[in-house]
């Protein structure tokens, strides 16, 4: 806990001697939130890997994973890893000395219209899920599976649970992320101090990293068993 | 008579701190002091305590006698499901950590509050959040699956268990904001010169807790969010009438509550350490290895969720491994008791009422583990699996040692935490009535279901009613035990005599600040250059006996 040379800075909390032990605890703090997250995925995906591995159960996921569409999750998948840069590139130009707010809030707006996106296509696939009547519940039918039919509602079970609460966590971001750019526009950040804008980016790469695993989960795995999607 | 005792308060007392330093409700409400923290919290969780501890009385008048007079089979799986849920989520998992460990992390790593104030705020709200939820699934009719939710029964179940299950997910959060902060604060806000081997094992004990309470909450919440999704869509994850596995739910759900049984005890044995060498007046035997065994009783308790399975259709094979896992869980918990009893041997000790809570721990949960040992063996745990005395087994760990713990750091503390002394005489009968009336309570429990008494059901064979009598009679020998410290509690934050900063002496940093302490802890941030649990030989009481009207 070395003292910081700019020790008094405005937005030292009351509590803290100095701007580097707040910043160690900020960082710090959001990382164990980040594994907090792991083991709440951890939890469904931890379902998912059993049913996988149940030998009936493991036939239905194969069929009800080949109806969803493999090329929407594919460029889902790079809408994502591309907000990720933009993001990444957000909290580099945060750290420069020059002046580059301009350059900070163009990429964090990059940022959200990636994630709207992402979101828009997500809802098409969901309608799409909707029309076919495999959102699980009483209206649900797939004939298709013949005696594995309740079966391959567990499987739309975990894909609305999983990817729900993926896509609840990017709605969450991006409010956040739009509260952020208020502040930038403010001028509330500096090279001194900009540790939202950073933790903000750790959030946001995290959640772009659990799609990146349930993207070959829901939608690749037994995909090469029957050939293709439809 | 009053008015001359308040004249004397003021002389003695000019000084503003944490209590006085604002007035009014939204001081309180809104304030992020860590100290005012866990006082909010203590009045909730006082609530839930007493609440729970109806519903107890309830089940033991039901078991009075055999037969079920009182109330309908119905009426009493919901007693015990609502008393198990209030006492687990709402009592003990937050008791310590949220009251003690908010109140004292941070003084005693002579910081100014927690790393983050705000959170630690937001989760006093969100335990309230959840709280509420859990109010109104109580009287919007009650749950009748018991507190472990098991499916398919919990799918089926027409009871509020959906509005039931939000509240506990709600709450969840704040068990798991309050161990994010516990960790932070301890890695980045310790004074200068305390190292992480000077640290009071209170503190290692919240640091186990916390690492349990990040890493498994998170579980338990996704678990119940699933249950949730079946039970209002009625699809299957866990309803094996729509091809899903009930026993997935067991696995998920222990993972979470076989390591929450250590977010209950761990703190407790944090607090019984401070109390041992501080009326031993003695440095803890092995500190270093008692530290540890904090972490490897976290580390290791996730490993051994299967012994809560033995009868669930899990494989045999597994349920030997579970089974020899669970032996090694005992380790670090004997440790503990090893080294407690090595540092009272030739200690300087001292019978003050919270000696006498930590003694009365020892001997309780050396019971209490004892008996797990009984249940996780395989052979032996199919015998009495589901009878009393799996329900005298958690009780002696759960009430014996976490409550005991609470309660005998309550005393210890409450002069720094007010500033004023709790009337002792009363304070050592209650303890002993909590001890006389647990034992009364639970030890023939243990009688009971080693004869075959099973848990959870309203009526029972003739032949078990005299046991069942001694137990009810302890239950209400406990219940004064438990009302009376609320009462001489609150009695002395007026009358109390006026205590030092330093009453008993203890030799943690909390005790080198005025009582109560000022709204920043310290005058000046201390800098260490002493280890744990070094006494001064200056034995003496240093409280002023300022008796009312004197
Ligand atoms: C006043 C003294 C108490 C009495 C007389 C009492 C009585 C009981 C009884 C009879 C049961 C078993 C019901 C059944 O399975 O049929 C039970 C369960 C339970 N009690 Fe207590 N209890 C007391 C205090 C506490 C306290 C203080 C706690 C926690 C701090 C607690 C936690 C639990 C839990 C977690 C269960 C398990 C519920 C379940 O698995 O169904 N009890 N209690
Ligand atoms: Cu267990």
């Amino acid at each position: 806990m070395a003292d910081s040379h700019v020790a008094t800075h405005s937005a030292l909390a009351h509590h803290f001697d100095n701007m580097e032990q707040q910043r160690e605890a900020g960082s710090l703090g959001m990382w164990i939130f980040l594994l907090t997250e792991i083991m709440f995925f951890g939890g469904a995906f931890t379902a998912y890997i059993v049913y996988r591995n149940t030998p009936e159960v493991s036939e239905a996921f194969v069929l009800a994973s080949n109806t969803l569409d493999v090329w929407l999750g594919l460029i889902n998948t790079a809408v994502l890893i591309c907000s990720s840069l933009t993001m990444a590139l957000a909290v580099y130009y945060a750290q420069t000395e020059t002046d580059s707010k301009r350059l900070q809030i163009t990429f964090m707006i990059l940022t959200v219209i990636l994630g709207l996106t992402f979101l828009v296509i997500k809802g098409f696939e969901y309608a799409d899920k909707f029309t076919h009547h495999h959102i699980p519940g009483k209206t649900y039918s797939f004939p298709a599976a013949g005696v594995l039919e309740s079966k391959t509602q567990i499987f739309f079970t975990i894909y609305f649970a999983l990817t729900g609460l993926h896509a609840l966590h990017m709605i969450i971001g991006i409010v956040i992320l739009l509260v952020i750019i208020r502040m930038a526009a403010k001028k509330r950040f500096s090279p001194e101090w900009h540790a939202p804008v950073e933790l903000f980016g750790l959030y946001w790469h995290f959640v772009d990293i659990v799609w990146i695993f349930l993207f070959p989960l829901l939608y690749l795995l037994g995909f090469h068993l029957h050939g293709g999607a439809h | 008579m009053i008015e001359a005792t308040e004249a004397k308060l003021k002389q003695v007392e000019p000084r503003t701190h944490y209590l006085n330093a604002n007035y009014g409700i939204k001081s309180w409400l809104l304030t992020i002091d860590h100290k005012r923290i866990a006082l909010l919290y203590l009045a909730s969780i006082t609530v839930f305590f007493f609440l729970g501890g109806a519903f107890a009385l309830m089940i033991r008048l039901e078991l009075l006698t055999p037969k079920g007079d009182i109330m309908t089979p119905d009426a009493y799986n919901k007693m015990f499901t609502m008393h198990g849920i209030v006492m687990i989520f709402f009592f003990l998992i937050p008791a310590i950590p949220a009251v003690l460990g908010n109140f004292l992390l941070p003084l005693m790593l002579g910081a100014k509050d927690l790393a983050f104030p705000k959170i630690n705020l937001l989760s006093w709200y969100v335990y309230n959040l959840g709280a509420i939820f859990t109010l109104y699934a109580i009287i919007a009719g009650g749950v009748d699956t018991g507190w472990t939710f098991y499916t398919p029964l919990s799918v089926n179940s027409t009871s509020q268990v959906t509005p039931m299950a939000v509240g506990i997910f709600i709450n969840g959060f704040s068990s798991i904001l309050t161990g994010l902060n516990f960790i932070v604060t301890i890695h980045t806000m310790r004074a200068p010169g305390l190292t992480w081997f000077r640290l009071p094992l209170f503190v290692w004990a919240h640091y186990a807790t916390s690492l349990i309470q990040i890493l498994g909450t998170p579980v338990l919440a996704v678990t119940i969010v699933l249950l949730g999704i079946e039970r209002i869509f009625g699809v299957g994850i866990f309803n094996a009438s729509l091809g899903g596995d009930p026993v997935l739910f067991q696995h998920l759900f222990w993972f979470y509550s076989h390591p929450a049984v250590y977010i209950m005890i761990l703190p407790a044995m944090g607090v019984i350490s401070e109390l041992i060498a501080a009326f031993s007046r003695k440095k803890i035997f092995g500190y270093s290895f008692v530290a540890f065994s904090s972490l490897a009783i976290a580390v290791y308790g996730f490993l051994v969720w299967g012994h809560h399975m033995f009868v669930s259709s899990q494989s045999v094979f597994a349920g030997m491994v579970f089974s020899f896992l669970s032996y090694f869980v005992a380790i670090p918990s004997a440790v503990k008791v090893f080294n407690w009893t090595a540092t009272l041997f030739k200690g300087s000790i001292s019978w003050d009422t919270p000696m006498l809570y930590a003694f009365g721990f020892i001997g309780l949960f050396i019971i209490g583990g004892m008996t797990g040992l009984y249940l996780a063996a395989l052979g032996l745990d199919v015998h009495v699996h589901d009878t009393y005395f799996v329900v005298a087994h958690f009780h002696y760990i759960m009430v014996g040692g976490a409550v005991m713990a609470y309660l005998g750091g309550m005393h210890y503390w409450w002069p720094k935490i007010t500033g004023r002394m709790y009337p002792e005489g009363w304070a050592k009968l209650s303890a002993l009535l909590v001890f006389i009336g647990f034992n009364l309570t639970f030890f023939p429990q243990f009688l009971l279901g080693y004869q075959g008494m099973p848990r959870r059901y309203h009526e029972y064979a003739d032949h078990f009613q005299v046991l069942n009598v001694m137990s009810t009679a302890g239950a209400s020998i406990l219940g004064v035990g438990y009302v009376l410290p609320m009462i001489y509690f609150i009695w002395s934050m007026r009358y109390g005599p006026i205590a030092k900063a330093n009453p008993w002496p203890g030799s943690g940093l909390e005790w080198q600040t005025s009582s109560p302490p000022p709204t920043e802890n310290f005058e000046e941030t201390p800098t260490v250059t002493w280890d744990a649990y070094e006494f001064t030989k200056d034995n003496s009481r240093r409280y002023d006996v300022v008796k009312q009207g004197s």
